[in-house]
């Protein structure tokens, strides 16, 4: 039984991934994802075909932790600021307890002269557990219908 | 189109050490390329065998800013041919790729079959001897624009061009015997990357020629420790110096006390990747090389990153922008371990690639900055200036200037010669 509180928690958890995004704390934004959590960005042209070629794919939290330093050390990338924008979520629990959760999102990013694009359109496909801080993601698969990345695609969706 | 292209700017170097912003930026030498260079006598990238198996599959791809249809008959013969109706210009296929018996445009339903040709075209003579097209109207005169295919190991180019050297010529040896490498056994598709970058599409066919910004722009290896500029690498040449490959066969690990970063603020850091897997190369080829690019002029690069191996093809949309389609690829016999390794390591490359995200914003802001100066002139002086040759350094951007070179030769400018 979905009780009201798991509803409102698991927003939390949508939310929160959203906003650590968004104010770019990355770092943060990890502890969202347990140890074997996988992220993944997808095209749908790519999902529509059958074909499994990822545009961005971590098979672990410690290949996103890499992703992370890499931006801070190592990339060069777009000056930007995100903002999500997050439709109601559906939400099914599986056997185990568990939750499948499926959310639109717009990305919009915006430059420093204040110009801002639609950046990606898609939805994400959830896995969400309970882990040793409350509720994390197990698996994040984004798939954009953006699938013509404008510039390039360094920061997380 | 009768432009003077001479005329618009100051060439003053002979040897293409110097090139005027404006090519990169003007509207009208962006037209006069599209009929002079893709359209012009070069083999331009199509597509893959792998990607239209059976008879009457297609994609739907471009040459330049052309809209093309690339597919197969029912006799297993490969096709190639412009997708824009005979009748007022529409797009005739509008999918991106399938199976089709013919290509029927929606507009006013004139029918193309599998090679071209112009089939049907409903109410041709009218209702009742009214309307319709006149009597001399001959369908075999309207089919699609063909362009004439050429086929190696798989790999599919097409040429608008009635006179032109044989693919292989063109290719020259180097280029021809990456390709029967890189395409030695049956393929298949991995999946497809769009990216859209906002500036001119020579500032990529630069980049590609320029493995000096390797180092420079792209950090990640250099950061987490894993390669330098001052490695095994270079650049091959086709005879024209058209082409260009750059090359690296690196020895992981191995590095120098000075190593060409004194001074600068990059390569200088203890960082080590927690999960490194993404990096390990797994030899599959008889030689070293754990890196090859191979630029083709005009519209295409096959690379081998480690284990990643992909085809980009340039489609350009106005002087200021392009897309790059990349179609990566594994081979037919690699087990589902190595599906799953070659899809790890693409993290690296693609437009979200962690060692090649940069270019799409080091063209970007090129482009921007030189907007408004159409006179002035980039430097194109690493590796020395007069022949373009092969180069045993990365650290070199002649191979620019053979593309440089060769461009001006179709697009009738002398560098050197005054305006």
């Amino acid at each position: 039984m979905l009780v009201r509180e798991r509803i409102f928690e698991i927003e939390a958890l949508l939310e929160t991934h959203c906003r650590l995004i968004d104010e770019d704390r990355l770092e943060e934004w990890l502890d969202l994802f347990t140890e074997d959590a996988r992220y993944e960005i997808v095209s749908r042209e790519n999902v529509a075909l059958g074909l499994p070629l990822p545009l961005m794919l971590c098979e672990n939290k410690n290949m996103m932790r890499d992703r992370i330093v890499s931006l801070r050390n190592a990339n060069i990338y777009n000056l930007h600021t995100d903002r999500h924008i997050l439709s109601l979520p559906r939400i099914e629990m599986e056997d185990d307890g568990s939750f499948r959760v499926t959310t639109n999102y717009s990305l919009f990013q915006t430059n420093p002269e204040g110009v801002t694009v639609l950046f990606s359109v898609g939805c994400y496909h959830d896995h969400v557990v309970r882990g040793e801080t409350g509720l994390q993601f197990r698996g994040k698969k984004v798939i954009t219908d953006t699938g013509a990345v404008l510039s390039l695609l360094a920061t997380p969706i | 189109m009768t432009t003077d292209v001479q005329s618009l700017y100051r060439w003053p170097a002979a040897d293409c050490t110097r090139i005027p912003y404006g090519m990169y930026t003007n509207p009208e030498v962006y037209a006069l390329e599209q009929e002079r260079v893709f359209q012009g006598p070069v083999w331009n990238y199509l597509g893959l065998e792998a990607e239209i198996p059976n008879g009457g599959d297609f994609r739907t791809i471009a040459v330049g800013d052309t809209p093309v249809i690339l597919n197969r008959d029912r006799k297993g013969q490969v096709h190639a041919f412009v997708n824009r109706c005979a009748h007022r210009g529409a797009i005739v296929q509008r999918q991106t790729c399938g199976n089709a018996r013919a290509h029927i445009c929606c507009y006013h339903q004139w029918c193309y079959n599998l090679e071209g040709r112009l089939t049907g075209v409903p109410f041709q003579r009218g209702i009742d001897g009214k309307g319709g097209l006149p009597e001399d109207f001959e369908r075999k005169e309207h089919g699609l624009r063909p362009l004439r295919v050429a086929i190696l190991n798989g790999v599919i180019f097409g040429t608008f061009a009635d006179e032109i050297e044989p693919l292989e010529d063109y290719l020259d040896k180097p280029f021809a015997d990456q390709l029967r490498r890189q395409f030695n056994r049956p393929i298949k598709i991995l999946g497809y990357q769009r990216q859209r970058v906002f500036g001119n599409w020579k500032l990529y066919t630069d980049n590609l020629r320029d493995p000096n910004h390797g180092g420079l722009l792209h950090m990640f290896q250099i950061t987490f420790g894993i390669a330098r500029l001052n490695q095994t690498g270079g650049a091959k040449l086709d005879k024209r110096g058209r082409h260009n490959m750059s090359w690296a066969a690196q020895q992981m690990g191995q590095f120098a006390e000075d190593d060409g970063y004194a001074g600068t603020e990059r390569g200088d850091t203890k960082l080590q990747l927690k999960d490194p897997t993404l990096l390990q190369y797994r030899k599959e080829y008889p030689d070293d090389y754990n890196l090859t690019i191979a630029s083709i002029f005009p519209n295409c690069i096959f690379q081998q990153i480690g284990n990643t191996l992909a085809v980009r093809q340039i489609r350009t949309k106005s002087a200021g922008e392009f897309e790059i389609f990349w179609t990566f690829y594994g081979y037919a016999d690699d087990s589902a371990e190595m599906d799953a390794h070659r899809l790890r390591m693409s993290n690296l490359v693609g437009p979200a690639g962690l060692v090649s995200m940069e270019d799409g914003e080091a063209i970007r802001i090129v482009h921007e900055a030189i907007l408004g100066s159409e006179n002035e002139h980039a430097i194109v002086e690493f590796g020395g200036r007069g022949p373009v040759t092969d180069q045993a350094t990365l650290i070199t951007d002649v191979p620019m200037r053979g593309f440089w070179l060769y461009y001006c030769e179709l697009m009738g400018i002398e560098p050197g010669k005054a305006a």
